[in-house]
């Protein structure tokens, strides 16, 4: 174990109020009556169904292949009857609903078979594709798939293991690495194997001695292995920070790890990814952290599906409890309906009273005392951010590089005049990508536009010359046939011809239905 | 359906216990001048407070805005209170309010809004528009707390004080320099200097400092440019320039530096724009000072680089996380 | 002689610097006519003709010809017409007609019904129906800006407008700077 040998900017000492949950041990929930298993990640386009409502599936059986690129597959969490597949309540901070698998289990926990994973006689391609059909997604937060993160294998150097878990509340991370530290540095050396990583770095907050020590005993005589202890210091754990951290490379917004030679897992994913290759298990359960206001703050390993109030209820909650947190309180999400189920990217429920977060003050104004600029992890001018945001000048905003912008919510923690800054920056973000769309719809619009008008011209053009054409003909053969006409009326005579050709096709033409045509009518 | 969106959790700082630290960082500047002026300051500390507090809470309730209670009042008072001289009469105490509050401050859109420090602002008006009370800084001791009070109240009829108040330091060597008196520099030093003031505002400054309230660089910048501009021309020709300790060892020098240009509203934002616009300040100081027609370069000077800070911090943004520019 | 001197200085430094602004305007002119594009560029691009004008270049050659007002344009809505006067300096008006913004919406196409006439695919200012003779035709929905035009020359009155889902903005934070009962 060694600290980590660079840091990052900015960053704030929020209370941690990890102790309430740190020393409990993780424990399997209780199967619940029923399970809404959501068919696709946050933000993206539900996958293909393969069950139908009605059917019996078994543990670990397919609900949904990955839609397209972006996506993983969604399995059952247990064995059971599907009741339908119908949209749900999602947990989300808009309380939208999304297509979701209703579960009845049956208490059998019936698997489907499966079996380990050979990585070895395996290709990098059908690896991949095993994590895509294992559903296996980022479960720090951002549920990004992890086979599409590891790129083609050639581009990244060093793997960092994020285990910082720098959120308050949170220790679901510590609670794994304590407890399953030789799993999740296997999956981590499967990760580093897929990725072509020669190194793996791990990073842990140094307020978390057991885990560092049970990682540091885990990696012993692994030789790529380095186990790092990061200052305790949110945002220490979001991607960008902790790489630079430990390897001091700087990912600006828009650039992507492998870009850089590097690539970030949460322990969490590591460890599932050691599950679906040794064992073949697809991801259908993670660990919870239940805490705030409860009676029994625990950490338990909880099916995904598993809707929230049943979560928690197992912790007990207190009376006062005013709201749910999804997450932890800087970047978590308060969830508008408990019937929502677990999410994969769901690390923690805090249930939040009053007592433990106060209701933010009224704002007053921004005195621009740069506090929110000392505090933030990407080195961004906070407070001209909200005051373009204010103004709705959002071309300032991209100049300010709004679009690196985190969201970790350090500059409203800081801010004296309790501005709600971060909503600020996810309104002008909003905004801006709306308005980009909207511009590029009508850019494409105004281009088909112009060149139908150009077509029509030519068309028309066209259809002139061979008018033309034809009244010559007419006029040669009438030439041929009898006594010419006098030179001057030569031309009306030929429009007169072509005209009483024209007539008689169209006469011809009515006698049948009238032939669909693709041309523009004729003017 | 929930309105509020994360962070949820809130650090302890407001805008309210800012301004009171800033004030509470005053306290022994304060005490230092009630001791000099034998209590006489309280009554335009006073009369300052209850007009800024008031005229504050006038134009909140035109505006509809709520009475916040933050401090922002209370501190150009006290501002305001600490650079006029203690024997300023009533009226002029009440107008630098007026303008100060009203005109720099929610004319401009209210805290935060103001492009100017108010204090200063309403002090360059009492100063072109009274230059001769402006003068009038008393000594320590110079007078007593009755005689005081009776200017103030303008019971005493006495237009000027000259043979009480002899002219500040600055003063003097102002119009020794504009004589040609050789022996100016030798004037300064011998003056006493009032080193309790100076070392209250450094105290209070420095407590600041180190509670994050102000940003160290200003101060030092700002110190140290001073120092070493006062410096090369006093080697040449010591005659005819003050010593860089005069410059520094000046009362209202330590209170830009800690407490005037380290104003958020009215400063720089950026580290290397508060940089700039520190070291712009001391040159501007400096040249007041030795060249130009007032005795005290400080507030013209804040003033101007008021003017200056946006467009320092528009060419002075630092680099994003990982971007090249 | 004085006055002479004066008077000869002030003239000539006019001509120098009438002539330095005549030569910058020829160096530096500016080609076509770029008030158009910029107006066009504003407009939303439906080529829907409820303005008046066939397409919505027409449109802006008109506003930059002084021949319309800023107001026209129903798809463009009040943020349009608010984009529009900034541009122009002219001063902001309400949408005429009914002036309410309307949702978007597309066309689409009733399989059942589709005869495969083509007039539709005539109608569409932007190429966005496929089809051909006596086939079913289909609109893309990415390409249709909802201009509606369409719709009348169906025989069959196979065409209806589908609203698109609205995309839910992240709301503009609220909070009151101002006293409630002020």
């Amino acid at each position: 174990m060694q600290p980590a040998p660079y840091s990052f900017p900015g960053g704030i000492h929020p209370e941690t109020h990890k102790a309430l949950t740190r020393e409990a041990a993780i424990a399997p929930a209780p199967l619940p009556a029923q399970l809404f298993v959501p068919l696709q990640e946050k933000g993206r386009a539900p996958g293909r169904i393969v069950v139908r409502a009605g059917e019996r599936v078994l543990k670990g059986q397919k609900l949904a292949e990955p839609a397209d690129a972006l996506g993983a597959a969604m399995h059952a969490p247990t064995s059971g009857e599907v009741r339908a597949i119908a949209p749900h309540p999602l947990a989300q901070a808009d309380g939208g609903e999304g297509l979701c698998a209703h579960i009845v289990p049956d208490g059998k926990e019936e698997w489907t078979p499966h079996a380990p994973f050979d990585l070895q006689s395996a290709t990098h391609e059908a690896a991949l594709r095993h994590l895509r059909d294992s559903g296996i997604v980022g479960l720090g937060g951002a549920a990004f798939p992890s086979h599409i993160k590891l790129g083609d294998g050639h581009q990244i150097h060093t793997l960092v293991l994020n285990g910082a878990e720098c959120e308050p509340w949170i220790t679901c991370d510590e609670r794994l690495m304590r407890e399953q530290a030789t799993a999740i540095l296997r999956g981590a050396q499967i990760l580093a194997q897929l990725a072509g990583a020669a190194e793996i770095r791990v990073g842990i907050e140094d307020n978390k001695p057991e885990a560092l020590a049970a990682m540091e005993v885990a990696s012993a005589g692994q030789a790529n292995v380095q186990v790092f202890s990061v200052p305790t210091r949110y945002p220490a754990g979001g991607e960008k920070q902790l790489i630079e951290s430990l390897t001091g490379i700087r990912i600006p917004a828009g650039r992507y790890g492998p870009q850089y030679g590097v690539q970030c897992f949460n322990v969490g994913t590591a460890h599932a990814v050691a599950r679906a290759i040794d064992h073949g298990e697809p991801l259908i359960s993670r660990v919870v952290t239940l805490t705030g206001a409860v009676r029994r703050p625990a950490n338990v390993e909880a099916l995904i599906g598993t809707p929230i109030a049943d979560l928690l209820a197992l912790a007990e909650p207190e009376n006062n409890v005013t709201r749910t947190l999804l997450g932890g309180p800087m970047m978590g999400v308060a969830l508008p309906n408990l019937a929502a189920p677990l999410p994969k990217h769901g690390n923690c429920l805090i249930a939040a009273s009053d007592a433990l977060f106060p209701p933010r003050p009224a704002p007053s104004p921004c005195i621009r005392c740069t506090a929110c600029a000392q505090a933030c992890p990407q080195r961004l001018q906070p407070f001209e951010l909200y005051w373009f945001a204010h103004a709705r000048a959002f071309d300032k905003l991209a100049r300010y590089r709004l679009f690196d912008c985190i969201e970790c919510g350090a500059c409203a923690w800081v801010c004296p005049a309790n501005l709600p800054l971060v909503d600020y920056y996810r309104f002008a973000k909003d905004a801006i990508r709306t308005q980009e769309r909207e511009r590029r719809a009508a850019d494409s619009a105004r281009e088909r536009f112009e060149w139908r008008s150009f077509r029509l011209a030519r068309e028309k053009e066209e259809k002139a010359a061979r008018l033309k054409a034809r009244a010559a003909e007419t006029l040669s053969q009438m030439n041929n046939e009898g006594a010419p006409p006098d030179a001057g009326s030569a031309d009306k005579q030929a429009l007169i011809a072509a005209a009483v050709a024209r007539a008689a096709a169209q006469k011809a033409a009515a006698e049948t239905p009238p032939p669909p045509t693709e041309e523009p009518p004729q003017p | 359906m929930s309105t509020t969106h994360s962070p949820y959790a809130h650090g302890p700082a407001s805008v309210r216990a800012t301004m009171f630290r800033v004030l509470a960082a005053l306290v022994p500047a304060l005490a230092v001048l009630v001791w000099y002026s034998q209590g006489a300051i309280l009554l335009p500390l006073v009369l300052s407070s209850a007009a800024c507090l008031a005229l504050e809470a006038v134009c909140l309730k035109l505006r509809a805005r709520p009475w916040r209670n933050d401090g922002s009042a209370l501190l150009t008072a006290w501002l305001l209170t600490l650079c006029l001289p203690v024997v300023t009469p009533w009226w002029l105490v009440l107008t630098t309010a007026l303008i100060a509050i009203v005109f720099a401050k929610h004319l401009y859109g209210g805290l935060g809004q103001n492009p100017f420090n108010p204090a200063m602002a309403a002090f360059c008006v009492a100063i072109v528009a009274a230059p001769g009370i402006m003068a009038q800084h008393l000594p320590p001791h110079a007078m007593s707390t009755l005689e005081q009070i009776r200017i103030i109240l303008g019971l005493d009829a006495r237009e000027v004080l000259d043979g009480i108040a002899s002219a500040t330091p600055l003063n003097a060597l102002s119009n020794a320099l504009h004589h040609d008196d050789t022996h100016a520099a030798d004037f300064a030093d011998t003056l006493a200097t009032p080193l309790a003031l100076i070392c209250a505002y450094a105290l209070g400054g420095l407590w600041l400092v180190r509670a994050r309230i102000i940003d160290w660089r200003t101060p030092l910048v700002f110190l140290a440019t001073l120092f070493l501009l006062a410096t090369l021309p006093w080697w040449i020709a010591p005659a005819r320039y003050p010593s860089p300790l005069f410059h520094l060892l000046h009362p209202s020098t330590m209170l830009a530096a800690f407490f005037i240009l380290t104003d958020p509203v009215t400063g720089c934002t950026t580290a290397r724009g508060k940089c700039l616009l520190a070291a712009c300040a001391a040159l501007i100081v400096w040249l007041i000072r030795s060249h130009g027609a007032y005795p005290d370069g400080i507030a013209f000077s804040v003033l101007l680089m008021n003017f200056c800070a946006p467009f320092i911090d528009l060419h002075t943004q630092p680099k994003a996380f990982g971007h090249e520019r | 002689m004085g006055i002479v001197l004066a008077t000869l200085v002030v003239v000539s430094l006019a001509a120098l610097l009438g002539g330095a602004l005549g030569l910058a305007a020829v160096i530096f002119r500016v080609e076509g006519d770029p008030l158009v594009e910029r107006i066009d560029a504003i407009l939303p691009q439906t080529q829907c003709g409820q303005c008046g004008f066939p397409g919505c270049k027409a449109y802006a050659s008109a506003i930059a010809e002084g021949r319309a007002e800023i107001n026209l344009c129903p798809p463009g809505g009040e943020a349009g017409v608010r984009a529009l006067a900034d541009l122009l300096g002219r001063e902001f008006k309400p949408l005429a007609g009914d002036g309410a913004d309307k949702p978007k919406t597309i066309a689409h196409i009733d399989e059942q019904q589709c005869i495969g006439c083509t007039l539709c695919i005539q109608a569409c200012p932007v190429d966005a129906i496929a089809g051909a003779a006596k086939q079913l035709h289909a609109v893309v929905p990415q390409l249709c800006t909802g201009c509606e035009l369409c719709m009348s020359p169906c025989p069959v009155e196979c065409i209806h407008m589908q609203a698109v889902p609205a995309a839910r903005p992240w709301p503009y934070p609220v909070f009151a700077l101002k006293q409630e009962n002020a």
